[in-house]
């Protein structure tokens, strides 16, 4: 896999752009990822105007309701809302995602960045990366949750611990290969300092492929919150995210299945929103990755 | 290729050693004193004081590491708080449910994805291929509970053929036990299949791109005979590399799984801790997983000797 | 060398008379490729034939359509994008594009075999070599396991591996890329086939290897009988091997000739040139150089385009401007000499 080009493969901004409406024109799955990614966006920031009932608002009379004009997705066991809840759990899920998405990648960039470079630092960091890698990232969130104590914030951090192992090992071997192409080895050998190796040469190469993985990251942190939440260790039970809902709809499922069905619909649909969107990236941005995953 | 398995064994022992700190680390900063939870609530402070003493409680970080880690060599994982009994025991009893569940899906996901993804690559870019592809999308996509759900609205709640949740041990009846394994396996065996679908599709197209399949098909072979004989054997590696890491899809599924259809597993007992607070099972089951993981992908390691003559160590 | 090529052409000769009806026939072959920037003429038009036991070189830069052609004899195109949009190609007047897909798996590695360019990739890596060798014998002769195997060991000596015992049961990536070619060449001929299509086989092999191969092939070829369709794009194989030259250009067949005919008169500039990039640099070196085909300023023409006029037109010293509008068509300007030129005549007289 040696490419012996002598300028870097810098992907310039107007290129990138090209080729991405290219993209989208050949696979529509990234519109339709992108749109519906959109729609949940749009349903996240405008929840208080499409709610009809306040999403806390305990309604005894009303509870376990049936869908009906009054209550679009039904009731839950308080007589809630479900459709307003629902609605208003979109944020939560986005909220972890993006936090998600963003803490790993920054995190796991800096490390891997180092590690492809730093021998000794190398050395140590891969052994513990290597140790939480082999803790099934469901089981050392939960874990996590279990020690830090209910809250988004926590959620987030949690899950993102739980992913940063595996941007680092993308980033270390994608500062391994770029080391040996000609171009950062003359940076090397004529003595340009590291930091500004990494920023001129290195880091704008990785940029594709993170933005692929963190796009995977964010489908995978969606789904961990909600795990978590079921299992009654992610996000505090007051805030109606989509994993507590699904919760507390577990006892009443035989009769009132729509409390789970709903969120767990909406959750799918978020989820593979963002799959669509990784995946169409993914194909438009880095032809070798899509042969690895 | 023995000196490869005891090197490779050699190399899981500092993987195991970050993992066991991690899992120590876990109980050590975990709130609450266990002194006084076993003291109980007559207990004066010189009690607590004095059982702090007794089990090593007031030692340093390291000690107390190096006293943990002698105790789990030797099968000791310590008490469970809530019950007050060996972490060990509590493990073993749960084991049978869980190993049963991950052990049909796995047979099932791969039975299922592999064929798949091969028949996906051969007809690539028709509608079977998109068919296949938007399923193991969808199999991404759909968390683990909600595919569990809808299964037994379907097969259980509508059509009533299949029961709802409970398990039932191979000893009382091989065929209620595979009925309750059915929608289980199926639920938790999605999100593996789609990931096995997906590398065997794309590692199967990579390898009938390459000229000894033109080969295979200038002899006169037909296309059975070039994806099985041929194809497969050469995109076995990423494959069976696939299944080792998608292990660890399948035991965090384990434990939503086992929530929703009521199993009473390993992810059951993990679930149940955790709402206890009780860290000493959940530093235990959390490190079996971790050194199935780790023992799983040692498998796979050396299993790429027998696909691949190339590789020899 | 040229021994070799007379001792051959009385071989065929004396065993099938030259005009017999022809083994193997391609009539106005077209083959396109139909792809997202447009249609390419990879084979447009080609028409030659192959007697029994005769050795036919097709010649030509990369991307003449070569390999296409070859491919498209054994059925083997990517389709897509690649199709087959006219033409016939009948083995013993049998026209195998209208075979049905099971029928010309019969005739794949059975009648018709084929060695392909790249030895250390067309082997499969997984398999033994025994196996390989063997499969084909298992298939179209029906062959159990262990009687494939032992036979497997005869096609190993017969192209002179030794150790055969041991080798049958080794795997490619423990062989040399030599040893790769032979292993291909005793698969291609494990059954006996009527015509065996070789593309290029000695491209990918050191000088000194490729001398040992082409030795190999036409020590076979008199052993076997088989004839041969020998795909290069180095003349000096060519002279080695062959009695007969098709030589191409841009997909189209432009000229074909008996080889001492074709490498003594050449009819089209295009031939010219390739032979006097081969012949200066072997009189100056004393030995034939590395440097091939591509000597000829200039570069093939894309085969997207609609081509005016003739192809090679841009890159010949003889090009008048009739040339540019109108395309020669192939015409016999010697017996069995054609040539697809308007100044064959020309330069004919000046080659003299």
């Amino acid at each position: 896999m040696a490419i012996t080009t002598l300028n870097p493969p810098r992907i310039a901004k107007s290129r990138l752009t090209g080729r991405l409406v290219a993209q989208i024109k050949r696979h529509p799955t990234v519109a339709l990822g992108s749109s519906l990614l959109l729609l949940m966006v749009a349903m996240a920031l405008l929840a208080p105007l499409l709610q009809t009932h306040g999403p806390q608002d305990i309604s005894p009379a009303d509870r376990l309701q049936n869908p009906s004009s009054e209550f679009v997705f039904g009731t839950d066991m308080l007589g809630r809302d479900l459709y307003s809840r629902v609605v208003h759990g979109s944020k939560i899920s986005l909220l972890v995602g993006v936090g998600v998405a963003a803490i790993s990648i920054s995190v796991g960039l800096a490390i891997g960045l180092l590690t492809g470079f730093l021998r000794w630092f190398d050395a140590i960091v891969m052994r513990i990366m290597d140790g939480l890698m082999s803790i099934p990232p469901v089981l050392l969130a939960i874990a996590l949750m279990a020690l830090a104590g209910a809250s988004i914030q926590n959620v987030i951090m949690a899950i993102a611990i739980a992913e940063i192992p595996r941007v680092v090992r993308l980033v270390r071997s994608l500062v391994l290969s770029l080391r040996e192409e000609p171009y950062v080895e003359a940076a090397v050998s004529s003595g340009t300092p590291l930091l500004r190796i990494l920023i001129r040469h290195i880091l704008p190469n990785t940029l594709a492929p993170l933005l692929v993985q963190g796009t995977y990251i964010f489908a995978s942190a969606m789904i961990l919150e909600a795990i978590l939440s079921f299992i009654g260790a992610g996000t505090p039970p007051e805030i109606p995210s989509w994993g507590n809902i699904m919760a507390e709809g577990r006892t009443y499922f035989q009769s009132a299945p729509f409390i789970i069905l709903f969120p767990g619909f909406f959750l799918s649909l978020a989820v593979l929103a963002v799959n669509l969107l990784g995946d169409g990236l993914r194909d438009a941005l880095d032809p070798r990755l899509a042969r690895r995953l | 290729m023995f000196s490869y398995i005891v090197q490779r064994l050699l190399a899981t022992i500092p993987v195991m050693g970050v993992v066991a700190l991690v899992v120590f680390s876990l109980l050590y900063f975990s709130p609450g004193d266990p002194a006084t939870i076993i003291a109980g609530d007559m207990a004066s402070e010189e009690d607590v004081r004095e059982i702090r003493e007794q089990m090593g409680l007031d030692q340093p970080y390291f000690v107390r590491f190096g006293t943990w880690i002698g105790g789990v060599l030797q099968g000791d994982l310590g008490t469970s708080i809530f019950t007050n009994r060996p972490v060990a025991d509590l493990i073993m009893q749960r084991l049978e449910p869980t190993v049963a569940l991950t052990v049909s899906t796995m047979i099932v996901a791969v039975a299922l994805a592999v064929p798949l993804g091969i028949i996906a690559a051969w007809k690539a870019g028709t509608a079977i291929d998109r068919i296949v592809m938007g399923f193991a999308v969808l199999g991404f996509s759909v968390p683990v509970f909600v595919i569990a759900y809808t299964l037994i609205l379907i097969f259980s709640v509508w059509l009533e053929v299949l029961p709802v949740q409970g398990y039932v041990s191979i000893t009382e009846g091989f065929l209620p036990f595979v009925q309750h394994l059915i929608l289980p396996s199926l639920a938790l065996g999605a999100v593996f299949a789609a990931l096995i679908a997906r590398i065997t599709r794309a590692s199967m197209l990579e390898v009938l791109s390459q000229d000894y399949v033109r080969t295979a098909k200038s002899k006169g072979l037909n296309q059975k005979e070039v994806l099985l004989r041929h194809a497969l054997k050469n995109a076995a590696v990423p494959i069976v590399t696939i299944i080792g890491i998608g292990v660890a899809l399948l035991i965090g599924g384990v434990v939503i799984t086992e929530t929703v259809f009521a199993i009473p597993g390993l992810g059951r007992l993990t679930v149940d801790a955790i709402l206890r607070r009780d860290y000493p099972i959940i530093q235990g089951v959390i490190l079996l997983f971790s050194f199935v993981y780790v023992f799983i992908n040692l498998l796979v390691d050396v299993s790429y000797c027998f696909f691949d003559p190339r590789i020899r160590y | 060398m040229v021994a070799t090529i007379e001792s051959a052409e009385e071989d065929a000769v004396g065993q099938q008379g030259h005009d017999e009806s022809a083994l193997l026939e391609v009539e106005g072959l077209s083959t396109y490729f139909f792809t997202r920037d447009g249609v390419v003429r990879a084979v447009d038009d080609v028409s030659f034939s192959v007697a029994a036991g005769e050795t036919v070189a097709v010649v030509g830069e990369s991307g003449c359509g070569k390999s296409v052609t070859s491919l498209s004899i054994m059925g083997l195109l990517q389709t897509p994008p690649a199709r087959i949009v006219s033409g016939h190609i009948k083995l013993q007047g049998r026209d195998l594009l209208t075979l049905p897909e099971s029928e010309m798996r019969k005739v794949r590695g059975n009648e018709i075999s084929m060695i392909f360019q790249e030895p250390m990739t067309s082997l499969n890596p997984v398999l033994t070599i025994g196996r390989q060798i063997g499969e084909t014998l298992v298939l179209h002769e029906g062959l159990s396991e262990k009687e494939a195997e032992s036979r497997a060991v005869e096609l190993l000596r017969l192209v002179n591996i030794p150790e055969a015992e041991r080798r049958v049961r080794e795997y490619p990536h423990q062989l040399s890329g030599g040893m790769r070619q032979r292993v291909m060449i005793a698969m291609a001929l494990a059954c006996q086939p009527k015509l065996l299509v070789a593309d290029e086989p000695t491209t990918a092999l050191d000088v000194t290897i490729q001398a040992q191969i082409l030795e190999l092939m036409s020590d076979l070829k008199q052993k076997t009988g088989s004839a041969i369709i020998f795909i290069t794009h180095d003349l000096g194989v060519v002279a080695e091997m062959a009695e007969r030259v098709v030589v191409m250009y841009a997909g189209k067949k432009v000229e074909e000739a008996p080889v001492v005919d074709l490498f003594e008169r050449p009819r089209h500039p295009y031939t010219a040139g390739l032979l006097d990039s081969v012949l200066k640099l072997g009189s100056s070196s004393g030995e034939r150089g590395k440097r091939r085909l591509n000597e000829i300023p200039g570069t093939v023409p894309s085969l997207k385009d609609e081509i005016v006029g003739c192809p090679f037109a841009p890159r010949c010293s003889y090009a008048t401007d009739y040339c540019r509008t109108d395309a020669p068509v192939l015409e016999e300007k010697a017996p069995e000499h054609f040539a697809a030129c308007f100044h064959s005549d020309q330069l004919a007289e000046q080659e003299n």
